[in-house]
């Protein structure tokens, strides 16, 4: 079956924060935040955070922070929740939240009659000022105004209540009322409900089924019924059915074989099926899908905020 | 970043993509000067759409092409060509992303922004989304923008379910279709629209269509989660009735005055060492408004002075399943002998209602006799201080249908008998019924075993004052699965480990326990024993629990005194599945105050610091737990100052 090769994927995401060369890393500029925090919470799940230059990275970071007090993708991008959040995560994996003005970020965020409030009426929340709503906005939001201590200042039941009005008849949570139920956004929503302490709202009998059903016969799991298996959804599902109680319901030990043989084991990184291209999005989520299987030398994940969990525990139980 | 093959078909020029990257890095970083510039001339806006042509996640050129549009529109004063000109421009660039990547969210995000002008004629936008739909039709991002055009076009429900049942003759294996069904269905239920307001006819209808999926198929999903919608449906109990409580209807309850433990304890005679009596509510759903407004207790000794009801849930403030509330009992009351009558009425006053919003409408009364004792102590008997141990000689073998009339009485004498009619003989059984016998013939199959299952429990149900039949049937379908599904092996054991607990009765019966031995299963939640308000004793040694977040439910349990933990799992995993099942700060469910650290040492234990802080133990027991060690005992006497014995050893 193999074993992890996490010194190849350490040098692996080392590799690819410098190249440059590649038509992938051009397409990919615009979310080069996303990949950061990828990346940086991979090699800190690894025990390998020190082999970056924290600050090289900090100062980049808050070179893509707006006005606004939203962060962009990468230095010239327009501010968005999604990076944002990604900003948020990054400067915590550092212990460094404390570069941050937090009232500018958060008011980036903010239910107010502010123009750069991003939570609306019915409680959802918009990516950006041009007004798209999903429920990641939500989970992103909530997950980095808890980050920053300042949950409070959003209107968090009709936050709740929106998130709510999404579940559908088979437990799970689409990205807009009506929508179909979808792991990726049945994560957001149940994590984002873990974090306002609202889970029971989440029939956890019912989705724990719908969810411990998306692993096939391979071992691998889906997004939704009748797609293909996908190493990310190793997150999505799982941190879902971790947060629910439910992960007993699947066959850890045939998961994590689906996820070992998506390794490259010789270049490093992991990829979303055996034998397709690597990426650091799919490297991340294959690691943080072996912690949450409690695989040996890979630190235990947080849930719901995704960082470790001893990132997490210095933010709220910290001495 | 999905389905890209690790080793190229083709060798790859290494020059040529670098060239390529260097091309794209340059159009990509004329496009940001332009956009901080604001420069929308024609050139400036061509660059974007050629951008987002081989980049539709370029986000920030979206951003760009709205703010250009917009300046735009500003320029040509309303005159409705060069409007149509422009917006049109922007549904062809839409389109072209598209094509590239048709599931790009800023993609249809920027058409809806643009539909939002009232531009383009939405039967096109129709055609468009067929021509989507035909390509994939599990694209959720094509479903969610049918949505916003039907809306705008304010489309019936009615048609849009029709669009449904196409899409499921076309293919049954479609999951989305299925689903859009659901939600629209709901809404023509909820609003009894015509055709829609018989319940029978509308689930007859959608069971037959369901079905064929079920069978077409075995191993194809789309169908069961419909499937069990529609069953829930089914037997879905709309009214929030009171199914349990205690004490109990009719019974006499002595209650000695004196402090002491005893190792055995009888129904009636309840043993307490505070001055709080507890009432315990049970409901068949969550229910609200449970408050001495709407329930009202009268007794000889307490006129109904505000009686502070609360839910037991471990993270909802406002509803739960089981309420309860205590009664302080006086001291200057205390004569030799003394009776008092106790009335409860449930429900005479409106208030009640279940979280999907039905109103109690069963009031109900309780009437209980509290006898007070005095019990003189004998010199020199002290046994407050003895340790409790778990003897098998404490306790009584019960098997169901054993021949112990008086105990078997006594609990079915716990349900609350409700002046509901029984739905056994009605449309739901019949549904049921029909159902089980079609499906006995999926037999050999996953699907086929684990909906007979369902049925088969459903209809118990049905039937909640009646004693469930099919356990044995319904036990064997859950082994057989397990054995032919063995990834989902546990979530078989566990609804068969329910089906065992159903034939005892479950919880709602066991509200009188003063005494539990849980040891030797396979447990790792106790989630549902915060009903039992009159524990004190509980042993749960040798099960699977696996940190103390898993042990919530003791936090309502005022009365346990002795409680055995010992030989689980605590300490021994690095993740924590009731993490945040668990009122914590992480789930911003105490408020930073109650966080206390005085009791830190060179580990932080807040989760046993959490369960056990406000506990009056007198007896622990946590060894064979990976988390005990000297600092973790020296925390927990410290945490448990009423604490007289530590795993079997004495505390000074």
């Amino acid at each position: 079956m193999g074993e992890l090769a996490a010194d190849k994927h350490v040098k692996y995401i080392l590799a690819v924060e410098k190249r440059k060369d590649n038509f992938e890393s051009a397409v990919l500029e615009h979310l080069r935040m996303n990949g950061a925090y990828w990346g940086l919470t991979t090699l800190d799940l690894l025990g390998k955070l020190d082999a970056v230059d924290s600050n090289e990275i900090i100062e980049w970071i808050l070179k893509c922070q707006h006005e606004s007090g939203g962060f962009a993708g990468n230095v010239g991008h327009d501010p968005h929740i999604l990076y944002t959040l990604s900003a948020i995560q990054v400067l915590a994996l550092f212990d460094k939240l404390n570069v941050l003005d937090v009232d500018k970020v958060s008011t980036c965020i903010l239910d107010e009659s502010d123009i750069a409030g991003l939570q609306n009426e019915d409680g959802s929340f918009s990516g950006d000022i041009w007004g798209e709503v999903d429920t990641r906005f939500s989970y992103i939001a909530i997950c980095g105004l808890s980050i920053l201590k300042c949950l409070d200042k959003i209107n968090v039941e009709r936050a709740v209540n929106y998130i709510i009005s999404c579940r559908n008849v088979d437990g799970g949570f689409g990205c807009t009322p009506g929508g179909e139920s979808h792991a990726g956004q049945i994560f957001c929503c149940v994590a984002a409900l873990a974090i306002t302490g609202a889970l029971h709202y989440v029939d956890k009998d019912l989705l724990g089924w719908w969810l411990c059903e998306r692993q096939v016969k391979s071992g691998g799991l889906n997004g939704r019924p009748e797609k293909l298996p996908d190493v990310c959804y190793s997150w999505w599902v799982l941190s879902s059915l971790t947060m629910i109680d439910r992960v007993h319901w699947i066959s850890k030990e045939k998961l994590i074989k689906f996820i070992l043989n998506c390794q490259d084991t010789e270049n490093g990184g992991i990829s979303d099926r055996p034998d397709d291209a690597v990426d650091i999005f799919h490297t991340y989520f294959g690691v943080a899908g072996l912690s949450l299987l409690e695989y040996p030398g890979v630190k235990a994940v947080d849930p719901a905020y995704a960082l470790p969990v001893d990132v997490v525990d210095r933010i709220f139980f910290g001495k | 970043m999905h389905g890209r093959p690790r080793k190229p078909l083709k060798p790859v020029d290494e020059a040529a993509v670098a060239a390529k990257a260097e091309k794209l890095r340059a159009l990509q970083s004329e496009f940001l000067s332009n956009h901080q510039n604001k420069i929308y001339s024609k050139e400036a806006v061509e660059l974007s759409a050629k951008l987002l042509e081989i980049n539709p996640e370029l986000y920030t050129a979206w951003n760009y092409r709205k703010l250009a549009v917009q300046q735009n529109l500003a320029q040509c004063e309303s005159d409705p060509e060069s409007v149509n000109s422009i917006l049109d421009e922007e549904l062809k660039v839409v389109e072209n992303a598209l094509r590239q990547n048709f599931k790009s969210y800023g993609a249809w995000h920027h058409r809806k922004w643009v539909l939002e002008k009232g531009h383009s004629s939405m039967d096109k936008e129709l055609g468009l989304l067929d021509k989507f739909q035909a390509m994939d039709a599990r694209n959720f991002h094509a479903w969610n923008y049918r949505r916003f055009v039907a809306a705008l076009m304010k489309r019936s429900d009615e048609d849009e379910l029709e669009h449904t049942q196409n899409m499921i003759d076309k293919n049954l294996s479609n999951y989305s279709a299925w689903h859009n069904r659901s939600v629209l269905l709901s809404n023509l239920m909820k609003k009894a629209a015509p055709g829609f307001t018989s319940k029978d006819e509308v689930l007859t209808r959608e069971y037959e269509l369901v079905r064929e999926a079920l069978f077409t198929d075995e191993d194809d999903q789309s169908g069961w989660f419909y499937h069990l919608w529609l069953l829930d449906q089914t037997v879905r109990s709309e009214f929030p009735l009171l199914v349990s409580s205690w004490p109990v209807e009719g019974s006499d309850i002595s209650l000695p005055a004196a402090d002491y433990l005893d190792g055995c304890a009888s129904m009636n005679v309840f043993h307490y060492s505070s001055r709080n009596f507890p009432l315990v509510l049970y409901f068949n759903q969550s229910v609200r408004g449970v408050n001495s407004s709407t329930v009202s207790v009268s007794c000889g000794f307490n006129l109904n002075i505000d009686l502070i009801w609360k839910p037991l849930s471990s993270t909802d403030s406002q509803s739960a399943k089981v309420w309860a509330t205590h009664l302080a009992i006086p001291d200057a009351e205390l004569h030799s002998s003394e009776a008092y009558q106790v009335e409860v009425k449930v429900g005479f006053s409106q208030g009640i209602v279940s979280t999907t919003g039905v109103a109690y409408s069963h009031p109900s009364q309780i009437s209980f006799q509290l006898h007070l004792q005095k019990t003189p102590l004998e010199s020199g008997q002290d046994s407050r201080f003895g340790r409790i141990q778990w003897k098998d000689d404490c306790f009584a073998v019960y098997e169901p249908g054993s021949a112990e009339p008086d105990l078997v009485n006594l609990l079915d004498n716990l349900t609350i008998k409700n002046e509901v009619e029984s739905t056994a003989s009605t449309w739901q059984a019949r549904i049921i019924d029909d159902e089980t016998n079609i499906f006995r013939d999926l037999l050999d199959c996953k699907i086929g075993k684990l909906t007979v299952a369902r049925l088969l429990t459903a209809y118990n149900s049905l039937r909640p004052l009646d004693k469930p039949v099919h356990c044995k049937e319904v036990l064997e379908l859950y082994s057989e699965l397990m054995k032919l599904d063995p990834s989902h092996y546990q979530y078989y054991k566990d609804n068969h480990s329910l089906v065992l607990l159903q034939q005892l009765g479950s919880f709602e019966k066991l509200l009188w326990v003063q005494m539990l031995d849980l040891s030797n299963n396979e447990l790792q939640s106790i989630e549902g024993l915060e009903a039992l308000q009159l524990l004190s004793q509980l042993c749960l040694s040798n099960n699977k629990f696996r940190s103390f977040t898993a042990l919530e439910s003791l936090r309502y349990l005022k009365s346990l005194k002795v409680l055995d933990i010992s030989q689980n799992e605590i300490g021994s995993h690095s993740i924590d599945t009731t993490r945040y099942l668990f009122r914590s700060p992480l789930s911003h469910s105490v408020g930073s105050c109650d966080w206390n650290i005085n009791y830190l040492s060179s580990e932080t234990y807040w989760e046993a610091f959490f369960v056990l802080k406000d506990m009056g133990l007198t007896q622990l027991d946590v060894a064979g737990n990976a988390i005990t060690s000297k600092s973790f005992n020296v925390f927990l006497e410290k945490l448990l100052p009423t604490l007289k014995w530590l795993d079997g050893v004495e505390v000074n």
